[in-house]
């Protein structure tokens, strides 16, 4: 009952900031509202028991990759009147993409939950058994059975890394760099200089 | 006339909870309270000045009414919100720094039997707790609207994300000493006297966590985001009274909180140091209990002073080399290293029910 209740106000909030995140006209206000996007799904996987799963949402989501995002949003200069126009000009791509997904979702719920599946949405949560961790749940499948899709994963992720550098860094020319083995390697000796000296002149 | 003992016994699980949430946050109010007094007290002794004297709590110990008498002068003071501010979001942006700082103690182990949340998962929540403090600094310094403020929360959140990653690879090797993600369990993995702790297997993961936990809370010789020297006071420049205060409370929460957390991952927790030794083990020196808790929190508190009291602030750029090709680097080696450990089942990998 209790979890019930907790989620469908974890929903409502849900929906509400999913709303606002697309609605706002305001960058650093969208990124807000995907943020809360982010920790109420967390919790909603929370109440199914999916706690591993939850964390790493909102650790990497919530505490990596949109610190980045606001970052760069917010040190953008944005006029908001300029990004008042033409906001709707590309409303009819964003129906066409929200009506895929929900028909992708549609036929994942009638694939699994119709015919003569295993699902029965009507009989509500079934409790995890009491030694049960998800995360070595998780890592037993994880490291066997998809070993090499995790591994294909990683070197994608790497390449992309690798890509990303390479395609931003460029070498000028006549551009003072520091050293930085020399920095740490300067001794007192080499910069202050302590000089002895009478008080007064001598006579 | 009710036994309280029975009345206890008698609440349910989540009323428990509850009430040691009271207590937990109630305490830290007042502990950060006295950590400022404290802060002030040890630096002033080792600048060889005397500190805050004058305020006495009825008339005894002076120099202890200081923080209070500080907490009621921020409550009085005029919350100013700058004309060009973004109204809402300078309001929220200090509540959004408390909140984690706080709600990481639900999964801390305070003694044997004394913990919230006995969460499977509590490393991991730690960690994306931490994470997420960044927040509150960042939409500090953008509601402001002043290019200090701006400045400050950029090199926070810079710092912030780049430490991070070196804290979580440090605890990917307190993970693999202990074998779990519960706190109570790598706190009861680590019992054998003070040898037994993890600091000894781990202790340049020790270093690159403490460091990373200076440099998370903004610290000095981190506190660039601050910078009184270069851009004022960084992200909270244009806040005032309690709102400025809520920052403070969230910085010295985090400070206790990184301290707590460095004992209970490389020093045992509540364990005692001389668990299992002849004669003293049977002692007070051996048993479990929030004292010895309660006493290495002190301790790492104390360093925290004592590295504000000594060393000279980091310059920027010289932080992210740091975080980035010192610290890093560190990890990844002592992760192999413990690799090897394990296999040969060296340390902590040769007790019996590791394998």
């Amino acid at each position: 009952m209790l979890i019930q209740v907790l989620f469908h106000i974890f929903a409502v909030i849900l929906l509400l900031a999913a709303l606002g995140m697309i609605t706002a006209r305001n960058p650093v206000y969208s990124a807000l509202a995907l943020v809360m996007c982010f920790v109420t799904s967390a919790a909603i996987w929370l109440l199914i028991e999916a706690e591993f799963l939850a964390v790493v949402l909102v650790l990497v989501y919530v505490g990596a990759v949109m610190v980045l995002f606001l970052f760069v949003v917010m040190m953008l200069d944005i006029n908001l009147a300029e990004l008042r126009q033409g906001f709707t000009r590309f409303a009819w791509l964003g129906w066409v993409t929200a009506a895929a997904v929900i028909v992708e979702i549609a036929g994942v719920v009638w694939a699994r939950g119709g015919l003569g599946s295993t699902i029965d949405a009507r009989a509500g949560l079934v409790p995890l058994p009491a030694g049960y961790s998800n995360t070595q749940a998780l890592g037993s499948v994880l490291y066997t059975r998809y070993a090499y899709p995790f591994e294909l994963a990683a070197v994608l992720l790497l390449v992309a890394i690798v890509a990303a550098i390479a395609l931003t860094m460029r070498r000028r020319s006549g551009l003072k760099q520091q050293d930085i083995g020399r920095q740490v390697a300067v001794r007192r000796e080499d910069r202050v200089r302590l000089v002895k000296m009478d008080a007064e002149k001598r006579p | 006339m009710i036994n309280p003992a029975k009345l206890w016994f008698a609440l349910p699980d989540y009323g428990r909870s509850t009430v040691w949430i009271v207590v937990i946050t109630l305490v830290l109010i007042v502990s950060v309270a006295l950590l400022t007094l404290w802060e002030r007290k040890v630096i002033g002794w080792m600048q060889l000045r005397r500190g805050p004297n004058r305020v006495r709590i009825f008339g005894l110990l002076p120099g202890v009414g200081q923080p209070f008498a500080d907490v009621v002068k921020l409550l009085l003071k005029e919350v100013i919100i700058p004309a060009n501010a973004n109204k809402v979001l300078f309001r929220i942006a200090p509540m959004i720094a408390l909140i984690p700082a706080f709600a990481a103690w639900a999964v801390i182990p305070l003694s044997p039997e004394v913990v919230v949340s006995k969460a499977d998962a509590g490393l991991l929540y730690l960690l994306s707790l931490t994470s997420m403090g960044v927040y509150g600094v960042i939409v500090a310094g953008w509601a402001t609207n002043s290019k200090y403020a701006f400045l400050g929360a950029m090199r926070s959140a810079a710092q912030m994300v780049a430490y991070e990653i070196a804290m979580g690879f440090a605890l990917v090797g307190v993970l693999m000493a202990a074998g779990s993600m519960n706190l109570g369990t790598i706190v009861r993995t680590q019992e054998g006297g003070f040898l037994a702790w993890n600091w000894f297997w781990l202790f340049p993961l020790l270093m690159v966590y403490f460091i990373s936990g200076v440099a998370e809370t903004n610290r000095a010789p981190f506190d660039v985001a601050e910078g009184e020297s270069e851009i004022v006071a960084g992200f909270h420049v244009e806040y005032s009274g309690i709102a400025f205060a809520l920052f403070f409370l969230a910085e010295y929460a985090n400070m206790i909180l990184i301290s707590a957390l460095t004992a209970v991952f490389f020093f045992g927790g509540w364990q005692g140091p001389f668990q299992g030794w002849p004669l003293l083990g049977d002692t007070f020196l051996g048993q479990p209990s929030f004292f010895w808790f309660g006493l290495k929190i002190f301790v790492f508190l104390f360093f925290f002073l004592w590295f504000r009291a000594t060393f000279p602030r980091y310059r920027y750029d010289q932080i992210m080399r740091l975080g980035w090709k010192a610290l890093i680097p560190v990890t990844l080696v002592w992760i192999a290293v413990e690799m090897l450990l394990a296999a040969y089942r060296i340390g902590p990998w040769a007790r019996p029910w590791y394998h």
